[in-house]
């Protein structure tokens, strides 16, 4: 009955702005990905798919926006062994690319189980947070630590070293913002140093060698621009090329004479940047942290502990996400692989990230709790 | 809804840990756009320096190589289309991978690949592969274009022989310039994979044949296809040579040759242009411009025949009787004798302990020097020679032009030996024997020449004493002007002889056709004169000649001249183990010769006004004229 109550409030100016964001940053995208592939020569080019994506997202934010997050997060526990199990018939069954085994077959398109296993996880941690009082470091760290191991196993064995990153992110923020002692965060930090040999060891065995190669370079790619640095040299070569007003639509001649790879996908910032130059990039920029200060408020206004952790996983693995490509192809972090959220082009991507904005909006929404 | 774990101050403390991630967002947020502005406007113009160079490539385009063609202007050598594969360095991401694709696709040896793509120079300039690749290879590449980055497929003009052996050791043949090439000043201009002449003509007239490569410089995509066509500095095509042989005096004269080894040379005397210069064995010049693998080159190396070697211009042989021409020529002017002096010829020459053999056992009776010719005389010779000295007799040879370059047109020359006691004191370090003296007078011992000095001497006797500088390229087509610029025949030296020795000579060669050593060589076309000599390889010889392992056989010499009585056409042939020039060798020069006199030829006018000037010279030559030469 508050439901209701809250529900006849319809849409307010705060949800416009919202969702306005996110169609900006959405076109913005399409806009990129149109630049680099609209030559392709085939029926169906990138740039249309993504818009058949976006569409399939905007069903998924809608339900995932009107539904109760409450009920939602109660299927987390099967969602998340669904998702493992789905992580292990990728490790058997799924389509290589690259050397990574991260796709499973549907047809003519292909399901990308990790990027989905990163909602799951949000979701999963916050419903564990929240549905008991979680008191001393083994509830607070080490449990939910056990529950994100298996995921991230798997999805390092394909290996998605950039997925396995963000899981690994979501977890210490959730547990940053869940709050811990002082002294419980000395105690991680001394493991976690203790520790790094070992997980340096079993990281960098897992890695396939254009991924150690990709790491190694990031140092120094103008070492051999036709070897190992070339992505990351190409991309920061296209970016800053760019200049102050940027080569124009399809001017750029780094991405659409394809010395950039994967434009439409890792690299769409470059080609943007290449293309709108350094006012375009700052637009960008903005429409970002704008939407990302969006969602902090509603982490702010959040009536309940469910509602606040699972924003700030969602925000959390949103911010990663962002920082880490643009870092990537501006030459600060090496490549591993991040797609950018709501512009690359890809399926699974988009329809998680619309799926957990979605989410967020839904929590704003349901603000007013019983109390 | 069941949220047992909500608990007020927990939330609170959460949101009030908000304003870390706020500040954590705002900083990094402030580091990218730092970033960002550091690669956008501070290091922008770098970046943009660096993408341009990113979708453009500079590609040569090779010159078109002149053509040549004969004094008829028929075509000798020309270009015709074909695809070469090259490797745009830059674009290559996986160097091995390449190399073994390449390999897989079009059979060759992956070390080859490398060398070809380690090989010195820029980096930016694409290096070529492989060159005349089939179209099956071209579209093999072609269909594989995505999985071959860097790979491009030219098409370029490729050297083409259209008379394949005809003439190859005159035109020799074409190649990529070598690494050691590449060092040298006059290829300085050149890049790996340019294609210089590397024997013959192609490579004597290299420097105007080659003409001047130009520059495209092509927007590429990331795999190497071309966008589009920037900027283009055009090519400047080769100079194209008239050659002064007659392919079809050529051809007769390596038909003639046929399956023997040897060498023909024609000359015109009045010019000193060549008209024919057959070797035999020969090689194709396509094929020898086309790639060879080592074992390919091995095998041409090491052939017992040694197809590579011109014959003509690098065989070295003792001239045998024909050096009697010079001998007699020298003996007249040195008044050794004169030409009423009789010596009797009983069929040797004692000389110290040595008996010195004429060819003819018994004799030839009483010999004047005329006769001496005619029947080539062995014995009226020895005693010659001896009267004048090793030292007289060298410097008449060199008067006649050998023991020196002719200075023909074509690489590496050879300039045979004219003995003499300096040569032998620096040569071997040994005193100089009075024995080899009488050798040396009928053209034996170490006497040895070239087919074409041979031919020079005999033009020159021809030509009444003045040597003309055998000529190989009339007139040259500067392609920049559209010039056709024709190269003036200079005479080079005139033999210093009293008048009416030449004529005599003449008269005693015409003879040797008429009734003397060399009646194979009569023709009802056309008086010819001319002069046997049989080079001995091997110094003791026992039995009948067929009898004789052919390798130890001796060289058969013709020279001759026709018409006696105004020299168009000045001949030597030589046949390594054909036995006696005046059965071997003579018959080939007679056809040879009726073969010219059969054809018309309209040699070009500058040339024909040359000539008639000089038979109209020719004519009241008096001694004093020619001091003035």
């Amino acid at each position: 009955m508050i439901d209701r109550a809250i529900n006849s409030r319809g849409f307010d100016n705060f949800d416009f702005r919202f969702i306005g964001l996110i169609f900006a940053i959405l076109g913005v995208g399409v806009l990129s990905i149109y630049s680099v592939t609209h030559d392709q020569g085939v029926a169906f080019p990138f740039y249309a798919k993504q818009l058949v994506w976006i569409a399939l997202g905007t069903v998924a934010f809608l339900v995932m926006w009107l539904s109760d997050y409450h009920r939602i997060a109660r299927l987390a526990y099967p969602a998340y062994a669904i998702i493992l199990i789905l992580l292990i018939v990728v490790l058997f069954e799924g389509r290589s690319s690259r050397g990574a085994q991260r796709w499973i077959p549907m047809g003519p398109f292909a399901f990308q189980p990790s990027e989905f296993a990163k909602l799951v996880l949000i979701l999963t941690l916050a419903h564990y947070y929240s549905e008991a009082p979680r008191v001393g470091w083994i509830q607070r760290v080490v449990l939910p630590g056990l529950l994100v191991l298996p995921g991230l196993l798997l999805i390092l064995k394909q290996p998605d070293l950039g997925s396995g990153l963000s899981f690994m992110a979501v977890y210490a923020a959730m547990l940053l913002m869940v709050g811990m002692r002082s002294k419980a965060i000395g105690v991680i930090l001394l493991f976690s140093l203790m520790l790094f040999p070992f997980a340096w060891e079993l990281m960098w065995g897992s890695l396939h060698d254009y991924q150690r190669q990709r790491i190694m370079t990031f140092v120094d790619p103008v070492y051999d621009p036709g070897g190992k640095g070339y992505h990351a040299l190409q991309s920061k070569i296209a970016i800053g090329a760019g200049e102050l007003m940027g080569k124009g639509l399809y001017g750029g001649t780094q991405s659409q004479l394809k010395f950039l790879p994967e434009g439409h996908t890792d690299f769409v910032f470059s080609v943007f940047a290449e293309e709108w130059g350094f006012l375009g990039v700052l637009v960008l920029l903005i429409l970002f942290v704008a939407l990302i200060w969006l969602s902090l408020e509603i982490v702010a206004r959040a009536k309940d502990q469910l509602g606040a952790l699972l924003a700030v996983g969602i925000i959390c693995m949103l911010c990663f996400c962002i920082v880490i490509n643009i870092g990537m192809t501006v030459g600060m972090f090496p490549i591993v692989g991040i797609p950018l959220p709501l512009m690359s082009y890809g399926g699974s991507a988009t329809i998680m990230t619309m799926a957990s904005l979605g989410l967020l909006l839904n929590i704003k929404r349901r603000r007013l709790s019983f109390f | 809804m069941a949220t047992a774990g909500l608990h007020d101050s927990e939330l609170g403390e959460l949101q009030r840990r908000l304003v870390i991630l706020r500040i954590g967002l705002l900083l990094v947020v402030a580091l990218l756009g730092l970033r960002l502005w550091h690669l956008q406007i501070r290091e922008g113009p770098y970046y943009r320096d660096l993408s341009e160079n990113n979708r453009t490539r500079s590609v040569i385009v090779e010159p078109a190589r002149g053509l040549i063609y004969d004094r008829n202007g028929i075509l000798l050598a020309n270009n015709v289309p074909s695809f070469t594969l090259y490797v745009s360095l830059e674009d290559v991401k996986d160097r091995d991978l390449l190399i073994e694709q390449l390999s897989n696709l079009l059979g060759l040896d992956p070390a080859l690949i490398r060398t070809k793509l380690t090989a010195r120079g820029s980096k930016q300039l694409p290096r070529k592969v492989k060159g005349r690749l089939t179209l099956r290879e071209a579209t093999l590449i072609e269909s594989h274009r995505l999985d071959l980055p860097g790979v491009m497929v030219q098409v370029e003009s490729q050297r083409n022989y259209p008379g394949g052996v005809t003439a190859s050791h005159l035109l020799g043949y074409v190649g990529e310039v070598s690494s050691e090439q590449l060092e040298k000043p006059e290829f300085a201009d050149l890049h790996q994979g340019s294609i210089v002449g590397q024997y013959g003509v192609e490579k004597f007239f290299d420097r105007l044949l080659r003409g001047q490569a130009g520059q495209k410089s092509v927007e590429v995509d990331a795999v190497g296809h071309e966008k589009q066509t920037v900027v283009v500095d055009q090519p400047h095509a080769g100079d194209n040579l008239y050659l002064t042989i007659d392919v079809r005096l050529q051809k007769a004269a390596e038909s003639l040759l046929g399956e023997e080894s040897g060498a023909i040379v024609a000359l015109d005397p009045r010019t000193g242009d060549v008209l024919a210069m057959a070797s035999r064995p020969g090689f194709d010049s396509n094929i020898l411009s086309r790639e060879l693998t080592p074992k390919q080159w091995t095998e041409i190396v090491q052939d017992e025949g040694r197809p590579l070697n011109n014959r003509a211009s690098q065989g070295q042989y003792p001239p045998g009787s024909v050096f009697k021409v010079m001998m007699a020529a020298a003996a007249l002017e040195t008044k050794t004798v004169t030409p009423s002096t009789s010596i009797f010829c009983n069929g040797g020459y004692q000389f110290g302990r040595r008996l010195y053999h004429d060819w003819k056992a018994g004799g030839h009776g009483s010999m004047d020097l005329k006769h001496a010719l005619v029947h080539s005389c062995d014995v009226y010779f020895y005693t010659v020679g001896q009267r004048m000295g090793i030292e007289t007799m060298a410097s008449f040879a060199h008067q006649f032009g050998l023991g020196e370059e002719t200075g023909i047109e074509l690489p590496s020359e050879r300039i045979g030996i004219v003995p003499s006691e300096a040569w032998k004191r620096k040569a071997k370090n040994e005193p100089w024997l009075p024995g080899e003296t009488i050798s040396a007078s009928i053209g034996q011992g170490y006497v040895n020449v070239t087919p074409l000095q041979m031919a020079s001497l005999i033009g020159t006797i021809a030509n009444d004493g003045v040597t003309f500088r055998p000529r190989l390229v009339q007139a040259v087509l500067d392609r920049a002007t559209g010039e056709l610029q024709q190269r003036v025949a200079a005479p080079k030296r005139t033999v210093q002889l009293r008048p009416g020795i030449i004529p005599l000579i003449k008269e005693a060669l015409a003879g040797v056709v008429t009734e003397g050593t060399a009646t194979r060589a009569k023709s009802s076309l056309v008086t010819i004169a001319g002069k046997t000599g049989t080079a001995q390889v091997a110094a003791l010889r026992t039995g009948p000649e067929k009898d004789i392992p052919k390798k130890f056989r001796d060289h058969a010499w013709f020279v001759a001249f026709a018409p006696v009585e105004a020299p168009t056409i000045a001949v030597a042939v030589l046949g390594e183990h054909m036995g006696h020039g005046g059965s071997a060798s003579a018959p080939l020069a007679k056809e040879l010769i009726e073969t010219y006199v059969r054809l018309d030829h309209p040699a070009p006018s500058g040339v024909t006004d040359g000539a008639v000037t000089r038979k109209a010279d020719t004519g009241g030559r008096e001694r004093d004229d020619r001091s003035g030469d």
